[in-house]
């Protein structure tokens, strides 16, 4: 397979890691609602099933997966970088 | 495209269609699983239930109590039952409550008898029933008939991404053709709520679902603790899921996108066909209990890290997308849907593999679960005994 991760919407900050991606990697993904291709380099190592950026996220906004927000990025989180529960928290029920 | 629609299996008196045809042996309290395993010692062919309930329960928590046994016992799989408790009355709630569906029922209890004569009276009673059952004849059946339930467990981002949406795929096809559905997990749509209450069929619906759904909020809240650390799990998280509506989102996925018709109290059966919800616990065995309970035979299970709950009397198909898990945990997983991940497989294909493995499960043919011996019963306790 090509693709290192999918991205569920159209509008999403993240994707899934299908494999798991090496620190630097340049890898490229499918959206699944258009299997419109992207391309992004990780900054760190994302094990499968992991998240990873898309694009910049700042501290204080809402994460987007599934078109829907999923909890608040508690740092900026750079295109690339794993997203996950030291970066990410809950809306609803508070910090993971 | 799925052409069938029909199935090999047993039609009950009451018209209830099943995938199986056991004898249990239900004991109305944890005093009387001594005798109930006796009997099934004499009576091997027999399928003994024991649990650690049913003494000083009381008020809705009683009430599911005798619901779930009931409703256990008047599960379409289940030919006939056998019930044991210490005292008389009670035990003959649950008799009398399994006998409304007109399957063979038989209740003993044991004060003033005694375990070894209870045992022997009750074999008796359970070796006749065994060998009515055994000669039932299987009919095709139409799978409208059915009633077909879903959960997930040990869920990652993997599950949400595809192996529940492929669900989503087999239960719209199943609500097409006017079967009936049961999902649930009340704490693990926390975050999609919205979602399910916009596709409630009218407001009745909707405001009793969105009750469930405040009641376990208000709950939560009372107890003066939070979920954090139970949701999600640590699999959850160990599998790149972060936050409750992550994996809410990813559960949902698994309803598909028809109308929700009816917000059902645990255990209790839909009266209706298409999707119904049913407020429940999110711990897997609980979770088919209850399903078994409202009359579900048959069940798809999805996984991401590696849940390997079974149920005595419901069939649990399990399948996965996360290739690890395909690898390390191969006895568990009846349907293996990686190709979801690598693109080598659309959602459509995936939801028609589940459903013609379905139909061969509903045919008779035993899931992974099944020959591994998970039969796992568990009861859900709304509070503390008196």
């Amino acid at each position: 397979m090509a693709h290192g991760f999918l991205v569920h919407g159209a509008e999403d900050h993240v994707g899934v890691a299908v494999r798991d991606l090496r620190a630097r990697e340049r890898v490229s993904g499918v959206f699944l609602t258009s299997g419109k291709a992207i391309e992004i380099s990780t900054i760190e190592e994302i094990p499968l099933g992991h998240k990873v950026a898309i694009m910049d996220i700042e501290a204080g906004e809402g994460l987007r997966k599934y078109g829907e927000v999923i909890g608040t990025a508690t740092q900026p989180i750079e295109t690339g970088a794993h997203v996950h529960v030291h970066n990410v928290k809950s809306v609803r029920w508070g910090s993971v | 495209m799925m052409e069938r629609d029909t199935f090999l299996g047993y039609r009950r008196q009451n018209g209830a269609v099943a995938s199986r045809n056991y004898v249990v042996i239900i004991p109305i309290d944890d005093l009387s699983n001594a005798a109930v395993e006796g009997v099934a010692r004499i009576v091997p062919g027999a399928l003994p239930l024991p649990h650690p309930y049913g003494r000083l329960q009381f008020g809705d928590d009683l009430d599911l109590h005798f619901r779930t046994l009931i409703g256990t016992g008047s599960n379409p799989n289940v030919a006939a039952a056998v019930v044991i408790g210490i005292e008389p009355n009670w035990t003959n709630r649950v008799v009398e409550g399994i006998s409304a569906t007109g399957k063979p029922v038989a209740g003993f209890s044991i004060e003033g008898h005694g375990d070894t004569e209870t045992v022997a009276r009750a074999a008796a009673t359970a070796r006749q029933f065994l060998q009515d059952a055994s000669e039932l004849a299987k009919q095709r059946l139409p799978i409208a008939d059915a009633v077909v339930s879903i959960k997930c467990g040990e869920s990652d981002t993997t599950s949400g991404l595809a192996s529940n949406p492929a669900v989503g795929v087999a239960v719209d096809w199943l609500i097409d053709r006017n079967a009936t559905v049961i999902f649930g997990e009340t704490s693990e749509i926390t975050g999609a709520e919205h979602m399910i209450a916009a596709r409630c069929v009218n407001e009745e619906v909707r405001d009793a679902y969105l009750a469930f759904h405040e009641g376990y909020q208000h709950f939560i809240k009372s107890t003066g603790f939070d979920l954090l650390g139970s949701q999600p799990t640590q699999g959850n998280i160990a599998g790149g899921l972060t936050t409750i509506e992550e994996k809410a989102l990813g559960n949902i996925q698994k309803t598909g996108r028809r109308p929700v018709v009816d917000a059902l109290a645990p255990a209790v059966a839909p009266s209706k066909k298409g999707l119904n919800f049913m407020d429940s616990s999110s711990a897997a065995a609980e979770f088919i209990t209850l399903m078994g309970a409202a009359g579900s035979v048959f069940h798809f299970f999805t996984t991401g890290q590696g849940n390997i709950v079974g149920n005595p009397i419901v069939p649990v198909l399990k399948t996965t997308a996360n290739p690890h898990t395909r690898e390390s945990m191969a006895e568990h997983i009846d349907v293996d849907l990686t190709g979801l991940l690598t693109l080598e497989m659309s959602l459509e294909q995936a939801g028609q593999a589940l459903l013609a493995q379905m139909f061969r499960t509903l045919d008779g043919r035993l899931t992974a679960a099944e020959v591994l011996g998970h039969r796992e019963f568990v009861l859900t306790r709304l509070y503390r005994s008196a």
